[in-house]
């Protein structure tokens, strides 16, 4: 618990330097909010344009800006967002829920199966199972995630009509509960699986890797010596040790996928954070998008702490205190 | 008496790329009940897969018995199936190897290791297992049994995992102990330890052990029959006292002979000129803490650590793993920065110098290091490794390239080497291309970070035969590492016992072996593996002089 509230106070400072590096970094782009809404209403004046700025507080010297940024970034209010007239936390929210349903389930399907296809292919070294599993593994490594999305629509949903083809629930129908559950759930299938077989090709092989390695490590000869049977060598003595580098690779990874959940979200039009994200940049709206990015380094920063809780459990070599 | 485990004619095979067709070739070697059984030889020999082809943990199907038998008590085992060795293994066969550390599963406790033996063999109850791991832990004399049970691996020492091995491989009181190597990574006191309990155990149970082992000191100490072997043929086999009072095959005479004794080499006057004093050298390791201050540990590896070296003399620093030896040897050469203290070469202070002023005093100080495996880059050619030396120093291609032929020839080495790689060389020959490297920037003082314990005990000789001409012909100063009095007792004029970081005893090498003042010194000393059998062979050499 004491080691919990430590790393907590650590991330402190940490997030604080995310939120400035952003803030610095954005400003590097060219054009802001002001510039897109005239750029699309056609017709603006220098005037109206400074007008906005200044209601936007845009006109301010940019320490000032920062200076504010943090302030209300402090008292958790992260501005508002002048493209969408809301307040960016309210816009964030909403999405949240989405994104973090596909990560979750992207997460699961992908190191559990990958671990799976690995210790199936490891067991199996060198037999048909290896083979196909490893050819598997590089065909979805190798092929981009956009495709993979529109290949299961053209299959699934358009040709077989299994699933639907995008979207987060079939607003139309207006179903409560269970039926809202399975529903969504139903919509999740296609981009779980389109996100998850790229992350699962690495898993597989990690773990593929990861189990030759530690099948041939002195401990397993001890464990034979001691006459233990081949079952409870692969599953208890090889497996545990051979999580722990899946474990880590997964917590790594997770920033990453909030990255990749872009392309995904697009081409379902998944209502997540990815989308939101892209859609902000390109109107300049620099309050939203610093926002998503500060909710994703906490996403990140609590990911990682748990990763780490986890890998204290697996291995007592760690220590966390 | 019948054969507890009857080995005739067996032969390894091994993959067909090998360099050779059988790992093990027409063996036939038998153990009684209640004797210790020594195979000793050299890496290579084949004696370790002969102890897996015993237990049936051959690496199948690349290797595999081929041909012959493995009676164990009427029972062929090479030819039973998977299930009755696994059977066997662990209740009636156990056994236990030589790196305590990977041995062992890091991520399970003691007791859950332990407990598995029971679990995968006999009906019992888990409150039975329980007592019973106690009680086995009780015997092979662990400190607190009932935390030990508790404790992971990297949570013990050693020692005290191996241990704890050996309590796991007699939990089941098998009837043969097969022990390859287990006491070769431990310190040497705590090798005398581990020796006297196989001992003890082994007489208490009536256990027939078959003890694989390179060290001669170790085979005087336990055996009761030995067998040589040399490149997977058993040259030859007989009581301790025959093999090694009066060794009938010439592999085994040449053996005997290589194997250091503790007798110190007749002292050599030592010059006045100082080359260097190292004067109240301190440093410290700390780990923990973090971001936010919080108390990490604290390990002094040097003490006020304060040498002299003359010139032409080997100064030998001697102790257990943890003593600080190697780290006073990084310091000397700043591979490792140390906080206070003066390394004086001449008139200047080493330990101060930042890395543009060391840049050359560099040369002047040259290391050899322990693993010859480890320590050569593997894509670089041999001779881009010593040449590179020189030619940082300023040397042209032309007269590096010289220098480098001139260094292969000094360190027994053919020019041909020039151009290969180090995979290309066995460990012996590693090790002299280390040397030679070293060598290329004629440096006044030579530090060596055991030089020769990863290396065979007869190429062992030799390494050190070399580096005493080495050091005569170009009138270095050495400081040699070793863990290993024998050795010591070979190459060193003086020698320096650390304990903890701190230099307890100086001294020359005679005088300290004839009379130490430090308790620990005459334990290390006592602890030497085989010592009886060097003072019996002294005399023995001395009589018909």
């Amino acid at each position: 618990m004491r080691y919990v509230v430590k790393r907590l106070l650590q991330a402190i400072p940490i997030v604080l330097a995310i939120i400035i590096l952003n803030f610095l970094l954005l400003q590097l782009a060219e054009g802001d909010a002001v510039d897109v809404l005239a750029g699309e209403a056609g017709s603006a004046t220098p005037e109206y344009m400074a007008e906005l700025r200044a209601k936007f507080g845009l006109d301010q010297p940019l320490p000032v800006q920062l200076a504010v940024y943090l302030k209300n970034v402090v008292f958790l209010d992260l501005g508002y967002s002048f493209r969408h007239e809301m307040p960016v936390s309210e816009l964030i929210f909403d999405r949240l829920l989405a994104t973090v349903l596909l990560m979750v389930a992207t997460i699961t399907l992908a190191v559990g199966f990958g671990v799976f296809l690995g210790l199936v292919a490891a067991m199996g070294l060198n037999t048909w199972r290896d083979t196909a599993i490893s050819i598997f593994a590089l065909i979805t490594y190798a092929t981009p995630l956009f495709w993979v999305g529109l290949m299961l629509i053209v299959v699934f949903s358009l040709n077989l009509g299994w699933f639907p083809t995008s979207g987060m629930e079939n607003f139309a129908m207006f179903y409560e509960g269970w039926d809202r559950v399975k529903d969504i759930a139903h919509h999740l299938v296609l981009p779980t699986i389109t996100l998850a077989l790229f992350y699962l090709a690495l898993y597989t092989r990690l773990m593929r890797a990861s189990m030759l390695e530690q099948a041939g490590q002195d401990y397993v000869t001890t464990a034979r010596a001691k006459g233990v049977t081949e079952n409870r060598i692969m599953f208890v003595h090889v497996l545990r040790n051979a999580l722990l580098p899946v474990v880590t690779m997964a917590g790594v990874q997770v920033g990453a996928l909030i990255g990749g959940s872009v392309i995904v979200e697009s081409v379902f039009a998944w209502p997540g954070l990815g989308m939101l994200a892209f859609e902000a940049l390109f109107s300049r709206d620099l309050n939203l998008l610093l926002g998503i990015f500060f909710l994703s380094a906490l996403l990140v920063v609590a990911v990682n702490l748990v990763v780490d809780i986890v890998y204290s459990s697996l291995d007592p070599r760690i220590e966390v205190d | 008496m019948s054969r507890l485990l009857d080995i005739s004619d067996l032969h390894v095979a091994l993959p067909a790329e090998s360099q050779r067709p059988y790992a093990v070739e027409g063996m036939n070697l038998h153990l009684d009940p209640n004797e210790i059984l020594c195979v000793v030889g050299e890496s290579g020999s084949g004696k370790s897969l002969t102890a897996r082809a015993v237990m049936g943990l051959l690496p199948k199907p690349h290797v595999q018995i081929s041909k012959g038998s493995v009676v164990f008590e009427g029972e062929d085992l090479a030819q039973a199936s998977d299930e009755r060795l696994r059977e066997i293994r662990g209740s009636e066969i156990s056994m236990i190897f030589q790196e305590p550390m990977t041995a062992l599963n890091p991520v399970m406790t003691i007791g859950t290791q332990i407990d598995e033996v029971f679990r995968f063999h006999q009906r019992m109850s888990g409150k039975e297992r329980r007592s019973r791991a106690l009680k086995l832990l009780q015997d092979v004399q662990l400190p607190d049994p009932e935390q030990t049970l508790k404790a992971y691996p990297h949570e013990l020492s050693g020692g005290q995992r191996q241990r704890a091995m050996i309590a796991m491989a007699l939990a089941l009181d098998p009837k043969i102990l097969i022990a390859d190597e287990p006491t070769t990574a431990l310190d040497v006191t705590t090798q005398a330890q581990v020796l006297k309990l196989i001992k003890e155990m082994q007489a208490a149970h009536g256990t027939g052990v078959l003890f694989i082992t390179h060290d001669f000191g170790v085979v005087a100490d336990i055996a009761d029959r030995v067998c040589v072997m040399q490149n997977g043929l058993v040259v030859e086999t007989g009581t301790t006292e025959q093999v090694l009072g009066s060794p009938s095959h010439p592999y085994t005479q040449a053996l005997i002979a290589a194997v250091p004794d503790l007798v110190p080499r007749p002292a050599r006057p030592r010059s006045t000129e100082i080359v260097m004093r190292v004067k109240n050298l301190e440093k410290t390791y700390r780990s923990g803490g973090g971001l936010f201050g919080g108390k990490g540990r604290v390990v002094h590896a040097a003490n006020d650590v304060s040498v002299d070296l003359a010139r032409g003399e080997t100064l030998g620093i001697v102790g257990e793993s943890g003593s600080g030896k190697s780290t006073v040897a990084r310091c000397i050469v700043r591979l490792n920065d140390a906080e206070a203290g003066q390394i004086l070469l001449g008139d200047v202070d080493l330990r101060p110098l930042g890395r543009a002023a060391m840049r050359p005093h560099r040369s002047k100080i040259q290391m050899v290091f322990q693993d010859p495996f480890a320590s050569l880059n593997p894509r670089t050619r041999i001779g881009k490794i010593i040449a590179q030396g020189p030619m940082m120093y300023g040397a042209s291609a032309k007269e590096a390239k010289d220098r480098t032929l001139e260094l292969l020839e000094i360190v027994g080495l053919d020019a041909r080497a020039y151009e290969r790689f180090p995979h290309e060389f066995s460990g012996g020959q590693r090790q002299r291309i280390g040397i030679a490297r070293a060598l290329a920037l004629e440096p006044e003082i030579l530090v060596a970070d055991e030089p020769v314990s990863a290396l065979d005990v007869s190429i062992q000789a030799q390494i050190l035969t070399l580096l005493d001409e080495i050091r005569d012909r170009m009138n270095l100063s050495m400081i040699f590492i070793t863990h290993d009095l024998r050795v010591a007792a070979q190459v060193c004029d003086r020698i320096a016992v650390m304990q903890r970081g701190k230099v307890i005893e100086v001294g020359p090498t005679s005088t300290m072996f004839a009379n130490p003042t430090e308790t620990y010194t005459r334990e290390l000393l006592a602890a030497v593996p085989g010592k009886d059998w060097f003072s019996e062979k002294k005399i023995a050499a001395a009589k018909p002089g």
